[in-house]
């Protein structure tokens, strides 16, 4: 068993790239990712890690850097968050829609205007239908652990699709923790060479990315869908031998004291952990209420979350994001579409909060859970309310 | 017409007849690289300009596309015109697709991914494409150094989408979203002088070129290929489509453009700037202007504007020239 060290999780994100082995980095600077990148320029530097350190001039530029890397068989990997992630944005379609298995850590931020380098979940929203396999994690350990799986899993020629690992800015992505770093020879045992089947090469010369009339371009649009549901299987046998190695575990739903509970609350990313803490102070209380963390939230696990609410009478869903004008923070909508058919079903009520940076502390968790109850029982005149906002 | 026009009758271009290339038409190579039964217009430069460009490539080369009019007459699914490796991704971002094709195959090599073969890595654009919306992504390719040839295939405008004005779109011409009318001579702007933005990134080489001069363009495309680091070669491609000019003038067209020092061809290799032909006079610019559609209001006032401007951007090339002279010797 290896040991546990005390670790910045930018930095611990830079050490998994470097047991993952990766050829190519393209890295743009923007709070509250830069640690990340800043760490893996050390490890190129004191030669630590053998791979090309490309300082792009932009975001596009580094996704572009990505692709071109990705498509002649080069294990690649870049870091963004908020504005660079938005000035990517169309880039991220491309390595998904050309099966080129780029990973990337999102460390999540607000989007301008106000500027607000702080953490909530705008950016991850926005690009919500990029195509990428996105998981969502809690702590600097599952981002370690989730940041191996991305290679594995997106470069399973079953796959070979990109893969975004999210985790809060600042909450997470500069908090000191201690983690497990795995050994590297079980690294290798782990994730084996990046292999395209179809790389960039003269000996044999292919065409990628040719342009698609009406005729053929629903066609790849549906190949695309197929194979990222299929990706489900994929990732779930990923992160069983994950677990038989490594003894950590991951499910696409994951929950705390769900079960037989009255009234859940569904959050995503680091705020579930001290919902966690809110949830074991009510229940103390004996209040009857549980919580479901959503952690893999492409491929969307309908059936997980289906098993894992059905039989609640509340569930009140935390959005960190705003869906303008829209009905309901972009979560609790999915959540809701979910569920809809089905005759068994809690009343769905939505949350927003944790915009910018903004904490909730358990108090406040308990807070939303009752005023969920409330609401469950009176109604609203909102399709949605604010949690903590002033006026 | 202005007085100081010089009007010589066609002149034959000294440096390139006696190249051994051009009295050796047989040493091109025969392969096509560029497949028949592409998309093209009729008469499109563009077309053969890459056609050319891709015979001094050769088959050991990776090419990078840009969105426009090179990436829709060659690529629709299920087909492709390709038969060397060729990615398209977007519109503005090709030289950074390069540099992690570079980085990716440099490092693979390193670490015994890939074997030990030195494959090429060309970009083709248009000149929205370089010199607009991919500007900056090129402008950060070359200061880092990436190994790989850049060829801009310059039609003057953004022709894919219906003959837009772009910042290479020369003064005067008329363009959909710079239209000529009774208050506009259409683009009031002058030309971006996009190969001097290059070499001001102090590559090691930079050349202009045009397939109306064939075997110049491919030595200066397979002299590029061979450069260590990057780079870059604009090449001017007549567009009948978009010049409103006719299908069958477009090598005429290409060859004027040189003649009346509109387009001058030339290299800068290491600093040191060559004039690929030397005309002892220039022609006026009206030779070439009056053959498009596109210049067609021009009034004899802004036509003598241009032909100003041309002299005085063509002295100042050989003022460069007469600069750089000693240069590397
Ligand atoms: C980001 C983005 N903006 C706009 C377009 C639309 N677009 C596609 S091709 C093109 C024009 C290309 O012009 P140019 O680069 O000059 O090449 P040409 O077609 O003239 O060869 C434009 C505007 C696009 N594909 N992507
Ligand atoms: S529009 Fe112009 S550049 Fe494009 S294919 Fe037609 S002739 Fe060639």
């Amino acid at each position: 068993m290896t040991k546990r060290v005390g670790i910045e999780i930018s930095q611990a994100i830079g050490e998994a790239v470097k047991l993952a082995n990766i050829d190519v980095v393209a890295s743009y600077p923007i709070t509250p990712q830069t640690h990340i990148v800043e760490h893996i320029a050390e490890l190129v530097a004191d030669g630590e890690l053998d791979a090309a350190y490309i300082a792009v001039e932009s975001e596009h530029s580094a996704m572009s850097a990505c692709l071109g890397a990705s498509a002649v068989g080069a294990r690649a990997f870049t870091a963004s968050a908020g504005q660079g992630l938005e000035l990517m944005h169309e880039v991220l379609y491309v390595a998904s829609s050309m099966r080129l298995p780029v990973v990337m850590a999102v460390t999540n931020r607000a989007l301008s205007s106000p500027l607000s380098v702080w953490g909530d979940h705008s950016d991850a929203m926005a690009v919500r239908d990029t195509g990428w396999i996105q998981i969502f994690t809690e702590n600097g350990q599952e981002v370690v652990d989730n940041v191996l799986c991305a290679f594995r899993i997106g470069e399973d020629q079953r796959v070979l699709l990109p893969v975004m690992i999210h985790l809060d800015g600042f909450h997470l992505s500069h908090m000191i923790e201690p983690i497990y770093m795995p050994e590297q020879s079980e690294v290798d045992k782990f994730i084996p060479p990046y292999q395209h089947p179809l790389p960039l090469n003269p000996d044999k010369p292919i065409t990628m990315g040719a342009f698609g009339p009406p005729f053929i371009y629903s066609e790849t649009k549906k190949a695309q869908e197929v194979n990222l549901t299929a990706a489900k299987e994929v990732i779930l046998q990923c992160w069983k031998e994950f677990a038989s190695i490594f003894k950590r575990y991951y499910h696409p739903v994951e929950t705390y004291h769900s079960e037989g509970a009255k009234v859940l609350l569904l959050t995503m990313g680091s705020f579930s952990e001290t919902a966690m803490i809110a949830i074991d102070t009510m229940r103390k209380e004996g209040k009857n209420v549980g919580l479901v963390k959503l952690r893999l939230w492409r491929p969307f696990p309908f059936y997980e979350i289906r098993q894992a609410v059905s039989h609640a009478e509340v569930l009140i869903v935390l959005d960190r994001a705003l869906s303008f004008g829209g009905p309901a923070g972009p979560v609790c909508s999915e959540i809701k579409a979910a569920l809809y058919n089905e005759d068994k079903k809690p009343k769905i009520i939505s949350f927003v909060g944790g915009l910018g940076g903004r904490d909730i502390t358990p108090d406040g968790f308990g807070e939303i859970i009752d005023r969920g109850i409330e609401i469950s029982r009176t109604g609203s005149q909102q399709e949605f309310e604010m949690y903590g906002v002033r006026g | 017409m202005d007085k100081n026009a010089i009007s010589v009758p066609r002149v034959v271009p000294r440096k390139i007849k006696e190249k051994y290339a051009v009295q050796s038409p047989r040493l091109v190579t025969t392969d096509e690289f560029l497949a028949p039964g592409h998309r093209a217009c009729i008469g499109c430069g563009e077309a053969l300009a890459v056609r050319l460009a891709c015979k001094a490539l050769g088959a050991n080369v990776i090419i990078v596309t840009a969105t426009g009019c090179i990436e829709i007459i060659s690529s629709q699914l299920p087909w492709t015109s390709w038969r060397v490796p060729w990615i398209h991704t977007l519109f503005e971002n090709t030289a950074a697709v390069a540099s992690g094709i570079e980085a990716g195959l440099k490092t693979m090599i390193r670490k015994g991914k890939r074997p030990d073969k030195d494959v090429k890595i060309a970009v083709m654009a248009g000149d929205g494409g370089t010199s607009d919306i991919g500007i900056q992504a090129l402008s950060g390719a070359l200061e880092r150094g990436h190994d790989f040839l850049y060829l801009c295939f310059d039609n003057e405008a953004y022709m894919n989408t219906g003959i837009q004005r772009s910042s290479a779109t020369p003064f005067g011409a008329s363009t959909t979203t710079a239209p000529a009318g009774k208050k506009s001579i259409g683009q009031t702007t002058w030309k971006k002088n996009m190969p001097a933005i290059a070499a001001a990134h102090d590559i090691p080489y930079v050349a202009t070129a045009c397939p109306s001069y064939p075997f110049d363009l491919m030595d200066k495309v397979a002299k590029g290929i061979a450069t260590k680091g990057p780079a870059y070669i604009h090449i001017l491609s007549v567009c009948p489509t978009g010049w409103r000019s006719a299908t069958d003038l477009t090598i005429r067209i290409g060859s004027l453009a040189v003649e009346t020092g509109i387009f001058p061809l030339y290299e800068i290799e290491d600093g040191k700037y060559k004039l690929s032909i030397d005309f002892p006079k220039l022609r006026p610019v009206n030779d070439y202007l009056k053959l498009q559609g596109r210049f067609r209001h021009l009034a004899e006032e802004t036509l003598n504007e241009i032909q100003h401007r041309v002299e005085e951007e063509y002295a100042k090339l050989m003022a460069k020239v007469a600069l750089t002279k000693g240069l590397n010797e």
